[in-house]
């Protein structure tokens, strides 16, 4: 009991670890991507003095976030005279804490054996296995919704609580953006709960694992490649970033529906939405992408084909696999980043109808493609 | 009689695209993968050390793709012993529309050809707007302005005045489009 204890600490210290420094490192990312992606060279200004010396660390202007941080942190918490008191002061965490949770149903890694990893322990924790993931739920992927839209609720208390008719514009845009985009999400994800007949996450990657067609890696991707790129889109909606950002559209809303916020109240806002760009991403890799899976890895070792083995240890075979997850996800982030720095907003009645009358549809026929495949390859195989 | 049906004149252009550009996604395609080539070709140019940007990274670099004439940092020019050429005359100071020229001039009975030399002859940087009036104006070719900006960011606006030291640190030697005859120097009264 204890041992299982310690072990969700150490994962929830790592999910938390991992998320808010995606969070902080995004910022710098988002930065120095647009720069190089425009022929410039971004932040780089903000050093940190070794004190009594004149070295100055500027490491890339990594330090742009630790400033960032402070400035949000030191300035004047402004609120407007009218405001909601409660509402108001609630709105910013009931935005930030559902995209922390959504990641206790993602899978980080593979199976970890205490007693393998630290031979030192291995009394203690006997022959206990525990998959990477700090909570292992049947209806994960329903869990990854329901707090996908608890969201919206901080969204539209921050945009009513203000009262400026700019936050509560931005967050009537929000509400509707965020719904129409969910049942998208919702419709693309279905295909897979078909093929996969499962809404753990956890067997979803399980299933992910070796290869089809002898060279394909068996990836959701491989599979459902227009849910794929579907269910990114509507991600990117549902996170309200450009092409999708018209809830805090700047030439139009001034910021939307945190425009009476300020210090650390706003950076709570910008924190969760690059927070969930990780996010998102971990999804999209758990989802399409295989997870921790790497093709040829089991948790012994790589087989190749043709009976090549090559043993790792089990600590080898851990690290390995966290770090493919967060390859992966880096990589869908710094996609999602290059979006943002290419497409123009839309219109608002743009984006209802993009969702309403091409993404709606076309979520609708993959899925009763997916379900007509299912039941064919079924029939021929029973 | 058939009347032709009033038709609205229309000054805008009817948006003209294909069915291939209205389905939108191979145009974002199109588009990313522009993006993306020129983050990848940037990326790799700044991985294997050369610059991946247009931007010159001033003040600590400064292009070298300078207007010949080009009107950046102010200089006095000199006579062959190395004494300002400028006399005092104050006209510079004058006509400058930001005020940000002051000199002291000062006798030198030393030197009966320029007996007025000046003492002090200081540029706010902070005020200057680079018009060049002041080279217009002077009557001796004294003051000109070289292509080359002057190294602007500082922290303190006391450290932005350009100083006569400073100001004389350009060498006429090298400077071909005048030639300086050497002149002799003789004291006020003294004979030839």
């Amino acid at each position: 009991m204890i041992q299982d204890l310690v072990i969700y600490a150490v994962y929830i210290g790592y999910a938390l670890g991992l998320l808010l420094t995606f969070g902080t490192v995004l910022t710098w990312v988002e930065r120095k991507q647009a720069a190089i992606m425009s022929d410039r060279i971004g932040a780089n200004r903000a050093y940190v003095r070794i004190p009594f010396t004149q070295v100055k660390l500027v490491w890339l202007g990594l330090f742009h976030g630790l400033a960032d941080g402070l400035k949000m942190m030191l300035k004047e918490d402004f609120r407007p005279r009218s405001h909601d008191r409660v509402a108001y002061a609630l709105a910013p965490w009931l935005a930030f804490a559902p995209v922390l949770l959504v990641f206790a149903v993602i899978p980080f890694g593979g199976t970890l054996v205490p007693a393998r990893l630290v031979p030192a322990l291995s009394e203690w924790f006997g022959d206990r296995t525990y998959a990477m993931q700090i909570a292992r739920l049947d209806a994960g992927l329903l869990i990854v919704f329901a707090f996908g839209g608890v969201g919206i609720i901080g969204t539209m208390l921050a945009g009513w609580s203000s009262s400026n008719k700019f936050s509560l514009l931005g967050a009537l845009r929000a509400g509707s953006q965020m719904i129409s985009y969910e049942l998208i999400m919702g419709l693309t994800v279905l295909g897979l709960i078909l093929i996969y007949g499962t809404l753990d996450l956890t067997s979803m990657v399980e299933q992910q694992s070796g290869t089809v067609l002898g060279c394909l890696p068996a990836w959701g991707i491989v599979y459902q490649p227009f849910a794929a790129i579907l269910f990114l889109t509507a991600a990117i909606a549902e996170n309200k970033r450009i092409p999708f950002d018209l809830p805090e559209a700047e030439s139009e809303l001034i910021a939307g529906y945190f425009t009476e916020y300020s210090a650390m109240k706003m950076g709570l806002f910008m924190f969760a939405e690059f927070i969930e760009i990780a996010i998102i991403a971990a999804l999209f890799t758990t989802l399409f992408l295989g997870g921790y899976n790497l093709p040829y890895l089991t948790d012994s070792g790589f087989v190749f084909p043709g009976n090549h083995a090559v043993d790792l240890p089990h600590a080898a075979v851990v690290v390995i696999q966290l770090l493919t997850f967060l390859v992966k996800v880096f990589v869908m982030c710094s996609f999602q980043i290059l979006v943002r720095w290419t497409l123009p907003r839309f219109r608002w009645d743009q984006v209802l109808r993009f969702a309403w009358k091409f993404m709606f549809p076309l979520a609708l026929i993959n899925l009763a493609v997916t379900a007509v495949a299912v039941w064919a390859l079924q029939s021929v195989t029973a | 009689m058939s009347r032709k049906p009033y038709k609205r004149k229309q000054y805008w252009n009817e948006p003209a695209m294909t069915w291939w550009e209205r389905a939108y996604l191979f145009e974002i395609v199109r588009g990313l993968s522009i993006t993306g080539g020129v983050f990848l070709r940037n990326m790799w140019r700044w991985i294997s050390g050369r610059k991946g940007a247009l931007t010159i990274y001033y003040p600590e670099e400064t292009r070298a793709d300078y207007a010949t004439h080009n009107r950046g940092k102010h200089i006095l020019t000199q006579r062959p012993d190395g004494s300002p050429q400028c006399i005092a005359c104050n006209m510079c100071a004058t006509v400058c529309p930001a005020v940000c020229i002051e000199i002291d001039a000062a006798f030198d009975p030393e030197d009966a050809a320029h007996p007025k030399y000046p003492a002090r002859f200081e540029i706010d940087y902070s005020r200057c707007i680079f018009c060049g009036l002041c080279v217009e104006a002077c009557p001796e070719d004294a003051i000109r302005m070289v292509k080359e900006v002057p190294g602007l960011p500082l922290y303190d606006r006391g450290d932005m005045w350009l100083r006569k030291d400073e100001l004389l640190s350009w060498h006429p030697q090298r400077d071909v489009a005048k030639p300086y005859p050497a002149r002799e120097r003789r004291p006020i009264g003294g004979s030839a």
